[in-house]
């Protein structure tokens, strides 16, 4: 990771063009997008799977529903790189799998809304996805390792044991201890 | 209402990072829409997919790719494009009895639990099957009558089990509307429904339960648990 990607412009200005695309269907600003994100989905979406036909049809289907979604995208909820993930995500579930990804309903009467203005929202998406980028660098590289192939490749905890020829009981602490050093940056359940 | 029993946090990173198939993620997102607390969990867990999104070397992409997004997002019609999600008072004004049945599970059994066509599963209980992808993984709605137990029984695979209205317990606890067990080979149970109200929940298993009485293993085949 290039330090300076890190600050805070570079998001500012993904923010910006997504805005963009969604405000004013900015074909220039979608274009610099697809420049940003295409290379990396290509690489994220490929991961060790040897069909990098699959990882291009998931890549455009991805893009695609950046700029049909646009509109929908807010910059106070989701960082841009988090949002890109979630459609990308749910474009992988689509072609792979042939399914929906259930997904609760914000405006839905029973949803149960937050008690209190949540400590998140006090800070930027920005900050708090640079937060957990900070947390799961300070890993160890085995957790970090099996945190990356459940997310690069979509794979459940007994695929990455059988991946890594590691037993699962294995895969299964080192991913326990990662999600408590992320839990301690979210917040704790009460 | 207080959540005490969250999904795991393993369960939570395979929601979010997609691995979790359709069955469990029902299971998890009509959770997630009873609990805040989760619901920030999986916030985290994207920001963290998104993170490493973000931070994966380019890889090279054909050069046709490009043009192809470019001519689909040309052809597209206007009203294709999503729209603008209305201004979050919108939803809050919105005043009336609260589903028992949160989406996403509303709109997988197509209404509310008194809409419902619930099939007879004898002893007093009900069940509503829902259709999901994955053939091994089966999910539905279970209503067991107010202060009635479900024979003791045990799992062969793993079992989640999501309270939606009235209340359960078993030798782990209490279980009532929002909380969520998860149960494998090594629990065998007999949940007993609390007084007052039946009780709903849905229930999403990969193998059928393991009774412990004959008479319950012999008419099992007959209700289809």
């Amino acid at each position: 990771m290039n330090s300076a990607e890190t600050g805070s412009d570079p998001a500012d200005r993904l923010n910006s063009l997504i805005v963009a695309v969604g405000r004013d269907r900015d074909r220039a600003a979608f274009q610099a997008l697809f420049t940003h994100f295409a290379p990396r989905l290509k690489s994220f979406m490929q991961g060790q799977r040897t069909d990098p036909g699959l990882a291009e049809e998931i890549v455009q289907e991805t893009m695609v529903n950046v700029w049909r979604k646009a509109g929908q995208f807010d910059p106070a909820k989701a960082s841009a790189g988090t949002w890109v993930f979630t459609i990308a995500r749910n474009m992988r579930i689509d072609l792979l799998r042939k399914a929906s990804r259930p997904e609760p309903d914000m405006n839905d009467p029973a949803l149960v809304p937050e008690p209190d203005p949540p400590v998140a929202e006090l800070i930027s998406q920005e900050q708090e996805a640079a937060r957990l980028r900070k947390a799961f660098a300070s890993l160890p590289e085995d957790q970090q390792k099996v945190l990356r192939l459940v997310f690069f490749e979509d794979k459940t905890h007994a695929q990455v044991s059988e991946g890594l020829g590691i037993p699962l009981g294995t895969v299964k602490s080192r991913i326990r201890l990662a999600l408590k050093r992320i839990r301690s940056e979210v917040g704790e359940r009460e | 209402m207080n959540i005490c029993h969250h999904p795991n946090e393993e369960l939570l990173l395979d929601y979010a990072s997609g691995a979790l198939g359709e069955g469990w993620s029902l299971a998890i997102a009509t959770h997630l829409a009873l609990c805040p607390a989760c619901r920030r969990m999986v916030d985290g867990l994207e920001a963290l997919g998104g993170g490493l999104l973000m931070d994966t070397a380019p890889g090279p992409v054909s050069d046709h790719l490009l043009d192809s997004v470019l001519a689909r997002i040309d052809k597209m019609p206007e009203n294709d494009l999503a729209p603008t999600p209305a201004p979050a008072s919108a939803a809050s004004s919105a005043t009336g009895p609260v589903p028992v049945l949160p989406q996403p599970l509303r709109g997988y059994v197509g209404g509310d639990a008194a809409e419902l066509q619930w099939q007879r599963l004898g002893l007093g209980a009900y069940q509503i099957q829902i259709p999901t992808e994955g053939e091994r993984v089966t999910a539905r709605l279970l209503r067991i009558p107010a202060g009635r137990p479900v024979p003791q029984h045990s799992h062969r695979g793993m079992e989640l089990t999501l309270v939606l209205t009235g209340a359960f317990s078993d030798t782990t606890g209490d279980y009532g509307r929002g909380d969520f067990q998860e149960a494998d080979e090594d629990l065998e149970h007999r949940p007993h429904a609390a007084p007052g109200e039946d009780c709903i929940c849905l229930a999403v298993t990969d193998a059928p339960l393991r009774f412990s009485g004959g008479l319950m293993r012999m008419i099992q085949p007959l209700l289809g648990i």
